[in-house]
């Protein structure tokens, strides 16, 4: 028998066992979970999982139990989408799984790979309505990018090794491997994985050199170019070839929700995101470019508003590499299916061959009179932080925590208004700092991600923005915190309503407030208190920049309850189903005119 | 008229939920579903008659071949291919129309399959349309009772297959399988 197993600490030369030895089926998933790199996971261990739970128990590999399991799911995306590792997650049968599919949707949604790991009932067992039994597999189809049952010993290991490579590879996504209780305990013999053969798994990464430089000489001939990037910049990790590219071409770049960080926010071309609550600019530029240059990104509504209006007189490069994505919401004159960070590699070589061509003349000031309007544009609607002398503006809060972070802190939120002036104003330098769900838009999301984060960056500064709605759905998570002694500064906007909800009733159901008002919110210096750490409740301008940086000074959790100003909305917004030229930009203002060239 | 989707997936437990899954989470009703193996035993081809607007159908299509388990889903509404159906029918007339009914079924390229006092069990194969019309006449000389198979079909045109090679893993895939780092 190896000792390894019993190593202290996991390292990268973690000796890992050879060749064939006896092992449980527990033991087998573990050993695949080294090989893979895993050194930490988030679960809840359960009746079917005993097994598993046994040999985790003297193993290196850091097991952090949650309080939920759906909070499990989303630590394991908070963990991927901060680092671009596979996060794992484990739940037993039963509610346990049924638990995790909400984290699993969310990561499906917005392309995070994780694998998730649920116990079964014994394969004698299934479909018997045993204890804790429920569909996993059937349940989960639609939740994931793929799914499996481990009906045999022999194919767990293949089946795990499958699982990581599918959620890493390609688009990435969630994974499931739903393993019985006897398979668990089955023995057997280890052979290392050496293939992995998945014919009708293909992914296409490399870009049609054709439409590469289709593409190129766009570019080159384009008055008004525009950069559209979303998430899957960051997921193919292209941020520095974003940069050569947009510096190269000089190029204006709108970064959508998922995609902020791609392109640092203090670049002079980065003008801001796009969408329903996207800036005048960014809007605004959209409307008027002539070529849009789509990077990892997929036309959302929320992006697009109105699709008819939504970039009408652009021709537009989409790059992606999901060829179901291209041609799914907008049909473009250049398709090309690729990893964008191949492609954009490919894609500024081409541009580098060519160094006379891209500006001069007639081109070249149009060029210029391109980014003169777009300054314009920006100076006149920029994102307003508003002040009060009395109250706290969600505002101040987040240009205070943008203050705090300098570009550089990992910012977690939830869904709602604060996930959106958050998105306004807190500025991202880096890759990988801003993890929102921003497809599904899950409640509940902030907290448990944030401790994903933590135990991915632990240098890092974690920021858990939350409004009082998604707090209080992942409240139990506190006693993870606590447990862990994680730093996460807790910052709660506090508006006393389902914000978001609330601002729609206001503005389009006649003020008619149903079911948002959040009362009774607990005292956050005896909740912080109540689980042995610090916290505290403000509600006045002067009391917030102090109290941030209490927050940030203090070694350990920090739960700071910030009342903001209740019935604030977020501005601009373009309501739904409206082109994007056709903005709200403010409470007295009515419709923005449309600048049309 | 309806389109009909060929499917070349891997014969795997939950491959045809996979499948049909896309149609129902869009709220479209499979008018038929045939699936068998082919040739290679691991390996199923399955035939799906639905009812799915023009805009939609490359969609439902693109998301078929994203998934694992199919190897390629393909279109064959608007392409050469023959499609073909069986159908059994039972029916019970008179003595008097035994002979008529005979004749019918020969027209439509029937084979009688069994035969009773009562009356006749018939299987024909053709076009869906053709059968349509063989089941009215048939209904029109007495009491019927009718299974179809749904629509079976295979494309004329030469399809490349494209499969994904097997990945060595060298025994890990090591997290990040695909994307070695290229110089940034």
């Amino acid at each position: 028998m190896s000792t390894s197993m019993n190593d202290p600490k996991l390292t990268n030369d973690h000796k890992l066992t050879s060749g064939a030895k006896l092992m449980s089926g527990a033991k087998m998933l573990l050993e695949c979970l080294v090989r893979e790199g895993v050194d930490c996971m988030f679960g809840y261990p359960g009746g079917v999982t005993l097994p598993f739970y046994d040999v985790l128990y003297d193993h290196p590999i850091r097991h952090v139990l949650v309080r939920h399991e759906e909070n499990a799911a989303f630590a394991a995306g908070g963990y991927a989408r901060a680092t671009g590792k596979v996060g794992v997650c484990c739940a037993t049968s039963g509610p346990g799984a049924t638990n995790l599919t909400t984290g699993l949707v969310d990561a499906m949604m917005d392309s995070i790979p994780i694998v998730a790991l649920t116990g079964q009932v014994s394969t004698k067992l299934i479909g018997s309505d045993a204890f804790q039994e429920a569909d996993t597999f059937g349940i989960t189809r639609s939740c994931t990018k793929h799914n499996y049952m481990v009906k045999r010993f022999e194919d767990l290991a293949q089946i795990v090794h499958e699982a990581f490579y599918l959620a890493n590879s390609g688009r990435p996504g969630p994974v499931l491997v739903d393993i019985p209780k006897d398979v668990f305990q089955a023995q057997g013999h280890y052979q290392p994985v050496t293939s992995i053969h998945l014919p009708g798994y293909k992914v296409f990464t490399e870009g049609h050199t054709g439409q590469i430089r289709r593409a190129a000489q766009l570019i080159q001939e384009s008055e008004r170019p525009l950069v559209y990037a979303g998430g899957g910049v960051l997921a193919s990790d292209a941020t520095a070839e974003l940069r050569e590219f947009v510096e190269k071409t000089d190029i204006p770049a709108v970064i959508t929700l998922m995609g902020l960080g791609a392109l640092s926010s203090n670049h002079p071309n980065f003008i801001s995101m796009p969408g329903m609550h996207g800036s005048y600019a960014a809007n605004i530029a959209l409307t008027n470019c002539d070529l849009l240059i789509a990077l990892g990104t997929r036309f959302d509504d929320r992006v697009t508003g109105r699709l008819a209006a939504f970039a009408p007189h652009a021709k537009v490069i989409h790059v992606d590499i999901d060829p179901a994505e291209i041609g799914k919401n907008r049909t473009p004159e250049v398709p090309i299916v690729g990893d964008v960070k191949r492609v954009l590699v490919k894609l500024n070589q081409l541009l580098a061959e060519k160094p006379e061509a891209p500006v001069e003349g007639r081109l070249h000031n149009a060029r210029h009179e391109w980014w003169r309007q777009i300054r314009e544009w920006k100076e006149q609607h920029p994102l307003r932080t508003s002040s009060s002398e009395t109250e706290i503006k969600p505002q101040h809060l987040m240009a205070e925590i943008d203050r705090l972070s300098g570009g550089h802190a990992i910012v977690t939120s939830d869904v709602g208004q604060h996930q959106m002036w958050a998105a306004q104003f807190i500025r991202f330098n880096e890759p990988r700092l801003w993890l929102n769900s921003g497809g599904l838009g899950s409640m509940g999301f902030g907290l448990p991600a944030a401790i994903g984060a933590q135990f991915a960056r632990p240098d890092k500064l974690v920021f858990s923005l939350v409004g009082d709605g998604g707090f209080q759905m992942s409240i139990p998570e506190l006693a993870t915190i606590a447990s862990h002694g994680l730093p996460i500064k807790i910052v709660i906007m506090n508006n006393g309503y389902l914000g978001m909800v609330r601002q729609w009733q206001t503005l389009f159901y006649n003020d008619r407030l149903s079911s948002v008002e959040l009362d009774c919110f607990p005292d956050a210096a005896k909740l912080a208190g109540a689980y042995g750490f610090k916290g505290r409740t403000i509600d006045k301008p002067w009391e917030l920049g102090p109290a941030l940086e209490e927050a940030v000074n203090e070694p350990g959790p920090y739960l700071l309850n910030v009342k903001v100003t209740p019935l604030e909305n977020v501005y601009p917004m373009v309501p739904a189903g409206g082109a994007i030229s056709e903005m709200v930009l403010g409470p007295p203002q009515p419709v923005a005119e449309t600048a049309v060239r | 008229m309806l389109q009909v989707i060929s499917v070349l997936l891997e014969n795997k437990p939950g491959a045809l939920m996979r499948v049909t899954g896309l149609l129902t989470q869009r709220g479209y009703n499979i008018e038929s579903l045939t699936v068998a193996r082919t040739l290679d035993p691991e390996l199923s081809r399955m035939t799906i008659a639905v009812d799915v607007d023009d805009n939609t159908r490359p969609q439902v299509i693109k998301q078929m071949n994203k998934l694992i388990n199919v190897l390629q889903a393909t279109d064959l509404t608007d392409v050469p291919a023959v499609i073909r159906e069986l159908v059994l029918v039972r029916i019970r007339m008179p003595q008097e129309t035994r002979t008529a009914v005979l004749k019918e079924a020969e027209i439509f390229g029937g084979r009688v399959v069994d035969s009773s006092t009562e009356g006749f069990a018939i299987e024909v194969t053709g076009a869906p349309e053709k059968l349509n019309e063989f089941i009215d006449v048939m209904g029109s000389y007495g009491e019927i009772e009718v299974t179809r198979s749904g629509s079976l079909a295979i494309g004329l045109e030469n399809k490349k297959l494209r499969l994904q090679p097997p990945i060595a893993t060298l025994g890990a895939v090591n997290n990040r399988p695909v994307r070695e780092k290229t110089n940034a």
